[in-house]
C-alpha cells in the first residue's frame, strides 16, 4: 500500500507545530488506509530530527541534510522533495499551509501533475463515484475547505492522479503523541546527486524572523474582536478583559483587514485555529471562515448588538448588547467575584 | 534594450462583499449578484510593475488575463494605470479548470508572448485563496519563483532583489531573471487611474467586443490604432494539449458543495444587564472556566 507523506518545515533546527500536527493526522488516516507515514525533513543540522518526529508516530523519516538547504528556498527543496515523492510514490502528501508550504506544494503538484487543495479544514477518507463514467474509487482523500468567500463548503477529491496533495494551516489538526517508545526509521538521503547548480538561482541575502509573539493556539481563554469593535482603540477594552481573566486577544479577518489588530492574532481559516476553554467573540458576526477557526472551543460567548448574527447560533451564551458597555461589566463582576 | 514585464491579473467576484442574494436557494453561488472586480493582490502586482517602469526607461508592461469576454475590463483598468497592452485568454473550452489546468494554459500563453524579463502576479485571488497558479506557472516555464513579495527593491536586466513578507518576519532574496514574482497584499497600493490614459484607452476593445459595435466610425478608429486592440487568445491560438485543459485537465474534482448550515446550539440569550452579566461571570468562575 502506498504511504502518506508529510513535508516537515524546519526553522532553526526545530520542526514546526503544523508539521507535527499533520504527522498526527497522517497517522490516523494511515490507520484507516492500512499504510505507513513518511516524514520528510530537508534542512541543515538535522542530527536530532528523529527525536523530534518519532514521538508523533511517523514510521519513516527521510532526512536530507545539507548546508545549502537552510534557510528554505524553493528550487532546492522542491528538487529534493520531488525526488523523494517519485521514489516512494505516496498516495497522499500533506504540507503545512505556511509561506513555505504554499510556495513549495504548488510547485511540486505542477511537476507531478497532480491535484492540490489549499487550506483544508478537514481531511477524511471516503469513496467517490464519478458522476459521468460511474466509475467507483475507493478510499480517496476528501479535502474539505470553505470556498467562495466562505459561503460554501467544498469537498474536493483527486480520483485519477496520485499523490493527492493538500495543505493545512497551523492549529487545524491536533498534535498527538504516538505510543511510548515508538521509534521511527531514519533514512538518510544524500542530496549531492539530486541538486543542480541551477537550483540555487535564488539566494537569501537577509532574513529577520521573529519568535512567535502571540500564542493563540496555546491559550485557554481567547477574547476575540471583529469589525464591530470599531477601532484600534476599541481593542484596548478587549486587551483589558483578556488581561484580567488571563487570556489572549484574537481578531477576525475583518478586524485585521481594517487595521484594528495584527495578522498574528487572526483566528479563522486564513489565520490560526484555536480550541480554548472559553472563546469570547466581541463584535464578530461569525462568517464561516472565522467559525472554522474557533468552533472547536469548549465554550463560546458572543457579544453582539445584532441578535441575528450567525455567531449567536453557535454560542453557548449570546449577550445581545454593545461590547463597549458589556465588557466593562464583565471586568467589574469578574474582579468582584474572583477574589 | 527594452525590459518586458508580463503581469498576470484576474477578474474575480467580490467575495468580500457578499450580500444576501449571493447564494441561490439551491445553495449554489449566484455569480451575477456579485460585482466583478480586479483581484486586489493583482493590483499590488501591477503597482510593482509600474514602479519598475518608473525607473527603467523603455519598460513594456503586458497584462495577461484569463476569463470570460468581460474580463477585458481588467486589461483596460490596467491600461488606465499605464500598462501598455494586454492579452485576454478566453475560450469556453478552458472552463472548469483548476489551478493546474489554468497554469498550464497561462504558461502556454506566456510562451507565445515570449521575450519577457519578468512575470509578476498577485499572491492569490480572493475567489479561491489558493496561491497556486503563480508557483505552478513558474514550474511549467522552468523559472525561479519568489512568492510573498512585499517590495521589489531593485531590478535590472538579468537580476532582481525582492523583499518577502513571511508570517513572522521578512526575507530579502536575490534572483536571476527571468523569474516569476507573486506580490503580497502588504505591498504598496496601486496608483489610481490616470485621466489622460483613461481618455486614450477607454475605447480599447477585444475582437469580440468590436463585433458588437455598430458605429462604423468607431470600428474603423479602433482598427486603425493598434494600441486600442486587446488581443484575444483562444485554444486555437495556443499549442495546448486538449487533455490538459478545462475540466478534463483538472485533477481536482468537486465531490460536493454544502451550503453553510448553522448547527443551532441551545444558546442562552442574555441582555446587557448588570444582574445577568454578574451571574454569567460567577458561573464561569464557579465552573473553573475562568480563574
Amino acid at each position: 500500500m502506498n504511504n502518506i507523506c508529510v513535508y516537515c518545515e524546519i526553522e532553526e533546527g526545530k520542526v514546526s507545530d503544523v508539521s507535527l500536527e499533520l504527522i498526527s493526522k497522517a497517522v490516523k488516516l494511515a490507520g484507516e488506509l492500512k499504510c505507513e507515514v513518511e516524514a520528510v525533513a530537508i534542512g541543515s543540522g538535522l542530527i536530532d530530527i528523529g527525536k523530534q518526529i518519532s514521538p508523533f508516530g511517523a514510521h519513516i523519516i527521510h532526512s536530507v541534510d545539507d548546508k545549502r538547504l537552510y534557510p528554505y528556498t524553493t528550487l532546492p527543496h522542491s528538487a529534493v522533495f520531488e525526488h523523494i515523492l517519485r521514489e516512494n510514490k505516496p498516495q497522499i502528501v500533506l504540507v503545512g499551509a505556511t509561506s513555505v508550504g504554499r510556495d513549495l506544494a504548488p510547485r511540486i503538484a505542477s511537476s507531478l501533475k497532480c491535484g492540490l487543495t489549499a487550506d483544508c479544514t478537514d481531511l477524511v477518507i471516503g469513496d467517490y463515484t464519478d458522476p459521468k463514467s460511474g466509475h467507483e474509487y475507493k478510499n480517496l482523500l476528501y479535502q474539505i475547505r470553505p470556498a467562495f468567500g466562505g459561503n460554501i463548503i467544498a469537498t474536493i477529491v483527486n480520483p485519477e492522479t496520485k499523490p493527492q496533495m493538500a495543505t493545512v494551516r497551523e492549529g487545524v489538526m491536533k498534535k498527538e503523541h504516538a505510543a511510548k517508545n515508538f521509534k521511527s526509521t531514519v533514512k538518510v538521503i544524500d542530496p549531492a546527486k539530486i541538486l543542480d547548480k541551477v537550483d540555487f538561482a535564488v539566494k537569501v541575502i537577509e532574513r529577520h524572523i521573529e519568535q512567535k509573539k502571540v500564542n493563540l493556539a496555546g491559550s485557554q481563554v481567547i477574547v476575540a474582536g471583529g469589525f464591530g469593535v470599531g477601532s484600534k482603540e476599541g481593542f484596548e477594552l478587549l486587551n483589558e478583559l483578556a488581561k484580567v481573566v488571563g487570556g489572549e486577544v484574537g481578531a477576525s479577518r475583518a478586524a485585521v483587514d481594517a487595521g484594528f489588530s495584527e495578522h498574528a492574532r487572526q483566528v479563522g481559516q486564513t489565520g490560526v485555529t484555536v480550541r480554548p476553554k472559553l472563546y469570547i467573540a466581541c463584535g464578530i458576526s461569525g462568517a464561516i471562515q472565522h467559525r472554522a477557526g474557533m468552533d472547536g472551543s469548549a465554550q463560546i460567548i458572543s457579544i453582539n448588538t445584532d441578535s441575528e448574527a450567525p455567531i449567536n447560533s453557535i454560542a453557548d451564551v449570546a449577550i445581545i448588547g454593545d461590547l463597549h458597555s458589556v465588557i466593562p461589566k464583565m471586568i467589574k463582576y469578574y474582579k468582584e467575584q474572583s477574589k | 534594450m527594452a525590459f518586458r514585464i508580463i503581469v498576470l491579473a484576474k477578474q474575480v467576484p467580490d467575495t468580500r462583499n457578499v450580500g444576501e442574494d449571493a447564494m441561490k436557494s439551491d445553495g449554489t453561488v449566484n455569480r451575477s449578484a456579485l460585482p466583478a472586480i480586479y483581484n486586489p493582490e493583482d493590483l499590488n502586482a501591477l503597482e510593482q510593475a509600474l514602479q519598475i517602469k518608473d525607473k527603467i526607461k523603455d519598460t513594456e508592461i503586458i497584462i495577461l488575463t484569463m476569463g470570460p469576454p468581460r474580463a477585458a475590463d481588467i486589461i483596460r483598468e490596467s491600461m488606465y494605470r499605464d500598462a501598455d497592452k494586454g492579452y485576454l485568454i478566453t475560450d469556453k473550452r478552458f472552463a472548469g479548470a483548476d489551478t493546474l489546468a489554468t497554469s498550464y494554459v497561462i504558461s502556454k500563453a506566456i510562451e507565445k508572448i515570449g521575450n519577457y524579463d519578468l512575470i509578476i502576479s498577485g499572491r492569490q485571488a480572493i475567489d479561491g485563496d489558493t496561491a497556486q497558479v503563480g508557483p505552478q506557472t513558474a514550474e511549467k516555464l522552468n523559472l525561479p519563483q519568489i512568492t510573498y513579495a512585499e517590495e521589489i527593491i531593485s531590478c535590472e536586466k538579468g537580476k532582481i532583489t525582492v523583499k518577502r513578507r513571511l508570517e513572522r518576519g521578512i526575507e530579502v532574496v536575490e534572483s536571476s531573471l527571468p523569474a516569476l514574482v507573486t506580490v503580497h497584499g502588504s505591498a504598496a497600493v496601486c496608483r489610481p487611474k490616470n485621466s489622460k490614459l483613461f481618455m486614450k484607452y477607454k475605447h480599447a476593445k477585444t475582437q469580440t467586443e468590436l463585433q458588437t459595435i455598430d458605429d462604423d466610425y468607431m470600428n474603423q478608429t479602433i482598427k486603425n490604432r493598434a494600441y486600442l486592440q486587446i488581443e484575444e487568445l483562444s485554444l486555437d491560438d495556443l499549442s495546448c494539449e486538449e487533455c490538459k485543459i478545462g475540466l478534463a485537465g483538472s485533477p481536482t474534482k468537486v465531490k460536493k458543495i454544502d451550503n453553510v448550515v448553522l448547527q443551532g446550539k441551545d444558546s442562552k440569550v442574555i441582555a446587557d444587564k448588570d444582574t445577568d452579566i454578574k451571574h454569567l461571570m460567577n458561573d464561569l468562575i464557579k465552573n473553573h472556566t475562568l480563574g
